[in-house]
C-alpha cells in the first residue's frame, strides 16, 4: 500500500500552513521523509531530475491531520476495529497521526502496552500512532498508573478516556505528579451521579421522547473542579470534548487567568444537535451527548475564536450489536476518522470559520498539544502532509468506509471534500501519486 | 347462533383503516382520526356488554403480545380485544426465556417476524422500542408502552372514558398528578389531551416533573391544591415505590399528605369533577380508597372497561388497513 520515500514535488497548490500562517499559492518539496523546500508560489524551480512532480491544479496542500481522540479495539476488542483497520481509515482521511485512547483490553497502563502498540503500528506502517496512557490502574479513578514509565515507553498524554475520575484527592495527585513530570492530562468533564444513567442531554426534547438526561451542568460543575485542581498544581490540563456553552465560560475564565488548560471538541458536537437523535436513531448516542443548537454554536464560535483549541473526530467504532438496541441500550460513540477533514470543511464552506483556522485546530494545535514536530509545512518537519479537493461533493455512503464499524455520523450526508494523497514521512499512504 | 346483531354491522361499517401501518404515539393520528377511533370504540362498549362479545374482523390473523416488562392489565387487555376479533393470540413474555440468554430485541422482532404475525403488541423498558421494532418486521405494531416515552392506547382509553363521561374534551381541564417524569401514560395524555384542545395541568413535586415541562403546552404546578383547583378531571398516576424512599421524595407518607388525593383535597376540584388511575394503585401513597372506591367520582372501573374497547377499535382499524392492502 505504501511506497518507499523518494522525492516529491507539489505543485501549484493552495498551501495551508497554520505554523506560518500562510494561506496562498504554494510548493513543496519532499525528500528523505521530510520537507526539504518550501515555496510561496506556485512552482518550484531547478527540481533535481529524478524527482516525482504532482501538478495540485489548485488543491489544498497542508499538513496531515493529528487526532488526538481515536478509539480501535486492538488490543482486545478486534471484531471492532483493529489498529490497522484504523491506520486505513486515518490515511483515507488524511490523518497522519492518531492518538489511541488506554481503555482497551487490557487498559494501556503499563508500559509494556504503551511498546505494544507502538510495535504493531510500525509494522502496519500506515500512519503515525501514539499511544494515550491511562491515568489510573485500569482506568479506575483510584490508583495511579506507571506515568513515567509510559512516557519513557512512549504515551503522548495520560487519560482515562471515558470514565471520569471522580475522586478529587486523585485527580489532584494525578495532576500533581503528571504535571511534575510534564506530562499532559486529558480529562472529560463529567459529574458521575448526574449523569449516571443518562442517554441524552437534558431538555424538552429528551423530555418528550422520554429519554433519561443529564443537564449541561454536569460537564460545568466537573470542568470547574478540573480548572481549579489544574490552578492549585500548575499542571497542564486538556480539557476532553467540551460540549456546552456553560462550559466554555468557565474555559474562557481559566483562560483569561493564564492557567495552562487547553480544550478539544468533537466534530460531531460542531456538527449536529441533540434534534438529530430523531427517532431514537443510535448513531447518533454519543458522549457527552448531542446539545442544543445554541451550544453548537457557542461550540463553533469558540473554535473559531481560539477558545476550544482542537478539534478531534472522537472515532469510536462500535459493532452492530452495539448499536442495533433500544437507545438506552446502545453503546456511545461514532467513527469520524475519514469523515473529520470533509466535515470540518462544512463550517468553511458554510462561512463560520476560516480555513486556516480550520486546519489549525486539527495540525499544528494538536501538534503543539503532545510535542510532535509534525503539524507545519516548513523546511526540516516530517513530510506528514495532504493533498485534498476541498470542494468535490460526496454523499457519504457509511458502508463504503474503511472502518470495520459502520456507526457513522455522517452516514447518508452530503459534505464537500475528497483527499487525494496522503503522505506520511514522504510516504504515499493513500492515493495515487 | 342467530344472525349477526345489528350492532355488528355498524361496527363493520364504521370500521375504517388505520391511518398508518403501525401505532407507535399518539401523535400518529390527527383530531379526526381520534374522533373516529373512539366512536368505533364506543361500539365495541356496546358489544362488550352483550353476552356474545365476539365479532370475526380479525378472523385467520395473528397477533402477538410480546410483553418484555410484567404487566397483566394491560396485556390481558389487549388479549381480550384480539379475541374477541376472532384473532389467534399468543402472548410472549421473553424476560424470563431468550433475553436472558444475550437475545437482543431485534432477534426476538426477526424470529417472530418469520413467523408471519399480523400485529405485534410490544410493551419494552426502553423508550422508542417500538420504533425500533416496527423497523425491522413486516407486521403491524403496537406500542403498549415503550419505557418513559408513549403508552398512546392508554391516552385513547382515557379520553374515551373523559368523553363518555362529560360528552366533550375540548375545554375539560384535565390535571395529572404525582410522577410525570418517568410515566409515559402522562406523556401520551399531555399529547393526545393537548391536541384535542384539553387544558392539561401537570401537578407534583420537582422531582417528578419533567425538566421544560412547561414548554410542553401544559401549566405546571408544585402544589398538588393550586394545581387541582377548579379542574374537572383528576387524573392521578402511580408512583414507583423505590422512587419513594429517599430518591425523589422523602417518604411515603409525606407525598401522601403533600400529592396524595383525598376527599379534602378533591374538594377544591370543580363540581362534579372526576378521578381516573391508569392503575394499579398504590392505595394510601398517591390515592386514598375512600376516593378511587367511589363510583360517582371514580372512572377507574371504566377506564379498565374502556381499554378493552379502544383495542378492539385499534386492532379493528389496523386490520381494516391489512385488509386493504
Amino acid at each position: 500500500m505504501s511506497l518507499a520515500p523518494g522525492l516529491i514535488a507539489f505543485q501549484n497548490a493552495r498551501m495551508v500552513d497554520p505554523a506560518s500562517g500562510y494561506d496562498g499559492p504554494g510548493a513543496i518539496l519532499v525528500a528523505e521523509g521530510v520537507i526539504t523546500r518550501v515555496s510561496h508560489g506556485a512552482n518550484l524551480d531547478g527540481l533535481p531530475a529524478d524527482v516525482r512532480v504532482i501538478d495540485a491544479d489548485g488543491a489544498l496542500l497542508c499538513p496531515g491531520l493529528i487526532d488526538l481522540r481515536v478509539k480501535t479495539g486492538e488490543p482486545g476488542n478486534e471484531p471492532k476495529e483493529t489498529l490497522k483497520s484504523a491506520a486505513r481509515a486515518a490515511a483515507a482521511g488524511g490523518v497522519t497521526s492518531i492518538v489511541v485512547q488506554p481503555d482497551t483490553d487490557p487498559v494501556v497502563d503499563d508500559p509494556a502496552v504503551v511498546d505494544f502498540i507502538l510495535r504493531r503500528a510500525r509494522d502496519i506502517e500506515l500512519v503515525h500512532v501514539y499511544p494515550a496512557g491511562a491515568a489510573t490502574k485500569g482506568c479506575q479513578g483510584k490508583a495511579m498508573a506507571e506515568i513515567g514509565l509510559m512516557r519513557e515507553a512512549g504515551c503522548v498524554f495520560i487519560t482515562d478516556a471515558d470514565h471520569p475520575i471522580i475522586d478529587s484527592r486523585v485527580m489532584r495527585r494525578i495532576l500533581a505528579y503528571a504535571g511534575g513530570l510534564g506530562v499532559l492530562v486529558a480529562h472529560r468533564p463529567a459529574d458521575p451521579w448526574l449523569t449516571a444513567g443518562a442517554a441524552a442531554t437534558e431538555s424538552e426534547f429528551s423530555g418528550r421522547m422520554g429519554l433519561s438526561s443529564e443537564p449541561v451542568e454536569a460537564e460545568t460543575i466537573m470542568l470547574e473542579r478540573d480548572i481549579a485542581l489544574a490552578g492549585l498544581t500548575g499542571a497542564r490540563l486538556m480539557v476532553d470534548q467540551i460540549s456546552a456553552a456553560a462550559p466554555l465560560a468557565s474555559l474562557a475564565r481559566a483562560k483569561a487567568a493564564g492557567l495552562p488548560v487547553i480544550a478539544t471538541a468533537s466534530i460531531n458536537h460542531l456538527t449536529f444537535n441533540e434534534l438529530d437523535i430523531g427517532d431514537y436513531r443510535t448513531f447518533w448516542k454519543l458522549t457527552p451527548p448531542l446539545r442544543g443548537e445554541d451550544d453548537r454554536l457557542a461550540l463553533i464560535e469558540a473554535v473559531a475564536s481560539g477558545l476550544v483549541d482542537i478539534v478531534v473526530s472522537a472515532h469510536a467504532p462500535a459493532p452492530p450489536e452495539e448499536k442495533r438496541l433500544p437507545f438506552d441500550e446502545a453503546s456511545p460513540g461514532a467513527i469520524g476518522l475519514e469523515t473529520l477533514l470533509p466535515a470540518l470543511l462544512t463550517l468553511y464552506h458554510e462561512g463560520r470559520i476560516p480555513l486556516l483556522r480550520l486546519i489549525e485546530t486539527v495540525t499544528l494545535a494538536p501538534a503543539k498539544a503532545i510535542g510532535l514536530a509534525a503539524g507545519r509545512l516548513s523546511v526540516g518537519a516530517p513530510a506528514d502532509l495532504i493533498l485534498a479537493n476541498i470542494d468535490t461533493p460526496r454523499l457519504i455512503d457509511a458502508a463504503m468506509l474503511t472502518s470495520k464499524s459502520k456507526n457513522s455520523t455522517f452516514d447518508g450526508r452530503r459534505l464537500q471534500g475528497q483527499v487525494l494523497i496522503t503522505l506520511v514521512d514522504g510516504r504515499v499512504v493513500f492515493g495515487e501519486p | 347462533m342467530t344472525a349477526t346483531a345489528p350492532a355488528s354491522d355498524n361496527i363493520r361499517a364504521k370500521a375504517a383503516p388505520f391511518p398508518k401501518r403501525h401505532f407507535l404515539s399518539v401523535t400518529d393520528l390527527d383530531p379526526v382520526e381520534v374522533a373516529a377511533i373512539l366512536d368505533l370504540a364506543d361500539l365495541f362498549v356496546d358489544l362488550n356488554r352483550q353476552k356474545t362479545k365476539k365479532i370475526d374482523l380479525l378472523k385467520g390473523r395473528t397477533l402477538v403480545n410480546l410483553f418484555f416488562e410484567a404487566s397483566t392489565r394491560t396485556q390481558s387487555s389487549f388479549e381480550l380485544a384480539g379475541k374477541r376479533l376472532g384473532a389467534d393470540v399468543v402472548n410472549m413474555s421473553p424476560r424470563s426465556s431468550s433475553i436472558s440468554k444475550g437475545e437482543t430485541l431485534i432477534d426476538t422482532a426477526v424470529t417472530l417476524n418469520a413467523m408471519q404475525p399480523d400485529i405485534l403488541v410490544i410493551r419494552h423498558a426502553s423508550s422508542g422500542a417500538a420504533s425500533l421494532l416496527s423497523q425491522k418486521v413486516d407486521c403491524s405494531v403496537v406500542n403498549a408502552g415503550d419505557g418513559q416515552h408513549e403508552h398512546p392506547s392508554q391516552a385513547l382509553l382515557d379520553s374515551l372514558s373523559m368523553r363518555r363521561a362529560f360528552g366533550h374534551i375540548g375545554g375539560l381541564t384535565v390535571a395529572i398528578c404525582g410522577d410525570v417524569a418517568h410515566s409515559r401514560v402522562a406523556r401520551s395524555n399531555i399529547a393526545l389531551l393537548t391536541m384535542l384542545g384539553a387544558n392539561v395541568r401537570v401537578v407534583g413535586p420537582p422531582t417528578l416533573i419533567p425538566a421544560h415541562a412547561e414548554r410542553w403546552g401544559v401549566k405546571v404546578f408544585h402544589d398538588m391544591r393550586l394545581g387541582i383547583a377548579g379542574a374537572d378531571v383528576v387524573m392521578m398516576l402511580r408512583l414507583q415505590l423505590e422512587r419513594m424512599q429517599g430518591a425523589l421524595v422523602p417518604s411515603m407518607r409525606e407525598y401522601f399528605r403533600l400529592w396524595g388525593l383525598d376527599r379534602e383535597k378533591l374538594a377544591l376540584a370543580a363540581p362534579g369533577a372526576r378521578v381516573m388511575h391508569p392503575g394499579p394503585m398504590n392505595r394510601g401513597v398517591e390515592i386514598d380508597s375512600d376516593v378511587a372506591d367511589d363510583l360517582k367520582v371514580s372512572l377507574i372501573q371504566d377506564q379498565v372497561e374502556m381499554g378493552v374497547a379502544v383495542r378492539m377499535a385499534v386492532l379493528a382499524s389496523l386490520a381494516a388497513r391489512l385488509d386493504n392492502r
